[in-house]
């Protein structure tokens, strides 16, 4: 069996509620019963309650096993990034360094690369990954693309991403709002903080209040 | 002589709260279950549909079940890691009696010896002190089945008029508000109604975290068109993105609704045909909510003006709508005010009883809605019916046969059930999923009270922090050790399926309910084979009331995936919309929609009064409590799931920059609270998300962690629901970390 080509993962960060729902089913998986392989970042706690799940991507051209040196992670035919073999994985940390979405992580214990591959034993027969059937918001869906678009007309999906001068292709679909470009980030632009404007802060714009004064 | 046997460190290490994780076959791959069994989640009141894996009489994990049309899989964070409350270290294999010289504070004994003195001992208080002198209090994450036996068991076999339940913290301000509107008490609207409005509007509803499946139909009508307007203290996970955010002042949300109602008249955005067709009372309303101009609500609400004309203008406009409400609005000392405030608003719009126009509260616990309309609520019968009412005593006693005069008055709310401890009026109590210890405002009066107690004999599967005060305690079945119904957050009936037996001595809860009667002597009415029977009674109890199921069987409830009340006929298919235009119903007949003689909804007016205890320069500022998402109320299930406690493993208070600036405390400090009843020590976590003047914390937490050692135990007149949402505290940097930093956190195994 193998994934319908037709099916897709989609990310929609604006609808995450940080629930963790997708990190706790995560572990319900059968083949890392345990082990979560979801990343769910808070992005900056003081400023917002924004989560954001990051699975893999599933790169048409991965990273992670162009770098390995053991050749010890593979691309299914259908498209699916496997975690590293087990008798090969020589536990060195290239892929969890050079991923460019921070995906893979080092189980130590076992000394092997882990990652998420999709619930590969539920996609490959059929099933929804476990993480996209629970997700309460829609911030993980799995589905195909003419079904994505009926649903969500205020969005639009990507799967190209520059980092630097490397433009990777991914299977998993990035939603973002319908009328927004292309953006260019520069990773240094998020390292200093600038002065809150306040105008653009929903609870001090709009809240009328008196602080207590203090003895 | 209900007191802590042993010191509380000593009880939990014997019982917990204790961590499970997965182990054994639960991280075994491949196990091929025994069973996968169709029921519900334990936890609030979506009851979203899941699949249990079972292997050996063992919950071994879960699987998704998709055809059940509410949630379509989806799931929470409790509801995924729900089956560790199975099979669970901490669970009551025996009747365990207290005894001060045993390890822990308990000792098992054998469960009919356990029966026999509860009975003698219930007896006994009561040929010295009068029926009256036992109370109960049960719950509503109990199935509809166990509900009705409670009440029926407390009026028939103790005939004490002293039940109540825990519903009185969580649904009743919306269901007297609603009752005075609509002259029924239920959500108006299935929740596929919410997608499809062109506005949606969520008051003091933490939807993310208190309901997450909602989550989805609220992105999805956004999807389609709807503006999404919040209101809230705080910048909630649905607040972030909404379309309008209201960060109202805790405990004026009826000023709001009647600012917008005076912009909504002034603009001419009613329903004429609807107000006079539909309704009665808006002239009365109308002159009395002239006083509220956006100034003045602003200035009351603490929004600023422009987002409420802003919302007004929404609201207003809009050509169809949901407005939806929880706890935030209803736990305060005029919960029944906001709600009325809200209903008012949507009935001057007529947006009610069509697709997509829609009202509902969001039921908060598994059976918030089944568990207040089937007689354990303190002046209720079954089928919604009345216990004042002689026509509905007559019915009902009919069915029980026993004379109606026999029947008691009604009782007292939960709360005042304590107050009738201290005035030696109740000297026994019995309890069912209910942890007042942790629930109840001011905790502190509620430990004084239990200590007082003569006897006291809870019914739990875990030893609760209340149910550690008990002289017996019986152990009873968890939800997916017995089989029944429970009507969830749209009214729709929904049925609970046994996937294993309950281990050791473990009874279903009803079948203590009964072993009790019989050993009191007192065993008619009480003498069921299934909970099915006990469906069937309660069936034929409810005919003819408002919330009638006489017409549901459970084959029914199962082939439609739910049946939603009422439904007075076996082929009638269940009503999941109310107030559908030309519909009759048992008050109005042929007049309805609405549940009043004359078929008309209420306006009622909504009358702003300040909270009971405001900020001063002593205590000044707004402490307001709520929930977080991986924990579910008083946490005697969730603070034993090991998973869900590392998503958040203790409670932290919320403060804001500003205030915190002025305090001196940083992100990640202890923080000194207190209340004019107690303090608390907790983690600072600092958010722009708070309002400046207004500080948080989640409450499902015990002993000195407890939010409910500094809230008030101010009630609404009307409803009697506590005011969780609003007091005065005062804040300051601890000193050092308290000294129960490391203890009330359980980590580690059990000692038994």
């Amino acid at each position: 069996m193998a994934i319908p080509e037709n099916k897709y993962f989609f990310i929609d960060p604006h609808r995450c509620i940080g629930c963790q729902s997708c990190v706790q089913a995560c572990s319900e998986c059968d083949t890392h019963k345990g082990k979560s392989m979801i990343h769910l970042e808070t992005v900056d706690r003081l400023q917002s309650p924004q989560t954001l799940p990051v699975i893999c991507m599933h790169c048409d051209s991965p990273t992670c096993a162009e770098v390995c040196p053991a050749d010890a992670i593979k691309r299914t035919e259908d498209g699916v990034v496997q975690s590293a073999r087990k008798p090969r994985c020589i536990a060195c940390n290239n892929c969890v360094l050079a991923c460019p979405f921070g995906v893979p992580k080092m189980e130590t214990s076992m000394d092997l690369m882990m990652k998420c591959d999709m619930c590969y034993d539920r996609t490959s027969i059929g099933k929804k990954p476990m993480c996209a059937t629970v997700c309460p918001s829609g911030a993980l869906h799995y589905g195909t693309l003419s079904e994505i678009e009926e649903l969500r007309p205020r969005s639009r999906t990507n799967n190209e991403f520059r980092f630097g001068g490397q433009t990777i292709r991914t299977k998993v679909q990035m939603m973002v709002p319908r009328q927004s470009p292309a953006t260019h980030l520069d990773v240094a632009d998020g390292m200093f903080e600038s002065p809150a404007d306040e105008a653009d802060d929903a609870m001090l714009s709009g809240a009328v209040f008196e602080l207590p004064t203090v003895q | 002589m209900a007191q802590l046997p042993r010191d509380p460190l000593e009880i939990r290490e014997q019982f917990g709260p204790h961590l499970a994780f997965s182990s054994g076959s639960r991280l075994d791959r491949g196990v091929e279950p025994d069973a996968l069994v169709k029921t519900h989640c334990c936890f609030c009141g979506q009851q979203c549909g899941i699949q249990l894996k079972v292997k050996d009489n063992e919950v071994i994990g879960f699987e998704p079940w998709m055809e059940f049309p509410f949630n379509r899989g989806m799931l929470c964070p409790k509801g995924v890691k729900r089956y560790l409350q199975g099979s669970h270290p901490d669970r009551l294999l025996r009747a365990q009696l207290r005894d001060p010289a045993a390890e822990g504070g308990f000792r098992g004994i054998d469960y009919q010896d356990a029966i026999g003195r509860v009975a003698k001992q219930l007896g006994q208080l009561q040929a010295k002190y009068g029926n009256d002198s036992i109370g109960m209090l049960s719950g509503a994450s109990l199935t509809t089945e166990k509900t009705y036996l409670m009440g029926k068991f407390a009026r028939v076999c103790l005939k004490t008029p002293f039940i109540d339940y825990n519903g009185r913290l969580c649904m009743v301000s919306a269901g007297a508000g609603n009752k005075k509107a609509f002259g029924i008490d239920r959500a108006a609207n299935p929740w596929s109604d919410i997608v499809g409005s062109e506005v949606v509007w969520i008051s003091g509803a933490n939807v993310a975290e208190c309901a997450p499946i909602t989550t989805s139909y609220v992105w999805q009508a956004r999807e389609q068109g709807a503006k999404i307007i919040v209101v809230d203290p705080r910048i909630t996970p649905v607040a972030r993105t909404c379309d309008l955010f209201l960060p109202i002042k805790p405990g004026r949300d009826v000023a709001l609704f009647n600012g917008v109602l005076k912009l909504m008249i002034e603009h001419d955005w009613l329903d004429h045909d609807f107000i006079e067709n539909h309704t009665v009372g808006f002239e009365a309303l109308a002159e009395s909510v002239q006083q509220w101009t956006p100034a003045r609500t602003a200035e009351v609400t603490g929004i600023a003006e422009r987002l409420i004309r802003q919302a007004a203008e929404w609201w207003g406009t809009a050509s169809t709508s949901f407005l939806m409400h929880a706890r935030g609005i209803e736990h305060h000392s005029h919960g029944v005010q906001n709600v009325l405030g809200a209903i008012n608003i949507v009935l001057a719009s007529g947006r009610i009883g069509r697709e997509h126009c829609g009202y509902a509260t969001i039921t908060g616990q598994a059976n918030g809605q089944g568990g207040r309309e089937h007689g354990q609520k303190c002046d209720q019968l079954p089928g919604g019916r009345d216990l004042a009412d002689p026509a509905h005593r007559a019915h009902v006693a009919k069915v029980w046969d026993v004379d109606p005069d026999e029947l008691p008055p009604p009782g007292v709310d939960a709360y005042e059930l304590f107050r009738k401890i201290d005035r030696g009026e109740i000297r026994g109590l019995i309890s069912l999923c209910f942890n007042p210890l942790v629930s109840l405002p001011d905790s502190g009066f509620v430990a004084r009270m239990l200590d007082k107690l003569d006897f006291y004999v809870a019914i739990d599967f875990f030893l609760n922090e209340t149910a550690r005060h008990a002289d017996i305690v019986l152990p009873g079945s968890l939800q997916e050790e017995d089989e029944g119904t429970v009507t969830q957050i749209e009214g729709r009936v929904i049925k609970i399926n046994q996937a294993v037996d309950p281990p050791g001595e473990a009874r279903q809860d009803w079948r203590i309910i009964q072993d009790i009667a019989a050993a009191l002597g007192r065993p008619h009415g009480f003498t069921f084979n299934h909970s099915r029977e006990i469906f069937d009674e309660l069936r034929r109890a409810s005919q003819g009331g408002v919330a009638d199921y006489s017409g549901m069987t459970w084959e029914k409830i199962e082939r439609q995936f739910g049946v939603c009340w009422p439904c007075p006929s076996e082929d009638h298919p269940g009503t999941p919309r109310l107030f559908e235009p030309g519909t009759p119903n048992p008050i109005a007949g042929d007049a309805g929609p609405f549940y009043f003689p004359d078929g008309k909804a209420r306006f009622n007016l909504a009358e702003y009064t300040p909270p009971t205890e405001e900020v001063d320069a002593e205590y000044p500022v707004i402490l307001t409590t709520g929930r977080v998402v991986s924990q579910f109320l008083s946490g005697t299930q969730t603070r034993r799931i090991g998973p869900l406690v590392d998503q958040y493993p203790e409670p932290r208070v919320e403060i804001h920059p500003r205030l915190a600036a002025q305090l001196g405390i940083q992100d990640g400090q202890w923080t000194t609270i207190s209340s004019r009843r107690g303090e608390l020590t907790l983690r600072a976590m600092v958010v722009k998300t708070i309002r400046p003047d207004t500080v948080f914390i989640p409450y499902h937490w015990a002993g000195k962690q407890s939010a409910n050692r500094l809230t008030i135990a101010a009630q609404d007149p009307i409803s009697k629901i506590p005011e969780y949402k609003v007091c005065a505290v005062r804040l300051r940097k601890a000193a050092s970390p308290p000294a129960n930093a490391s203890d009330e956190t359980s980590h580690g195994h059990p000692g038994k």
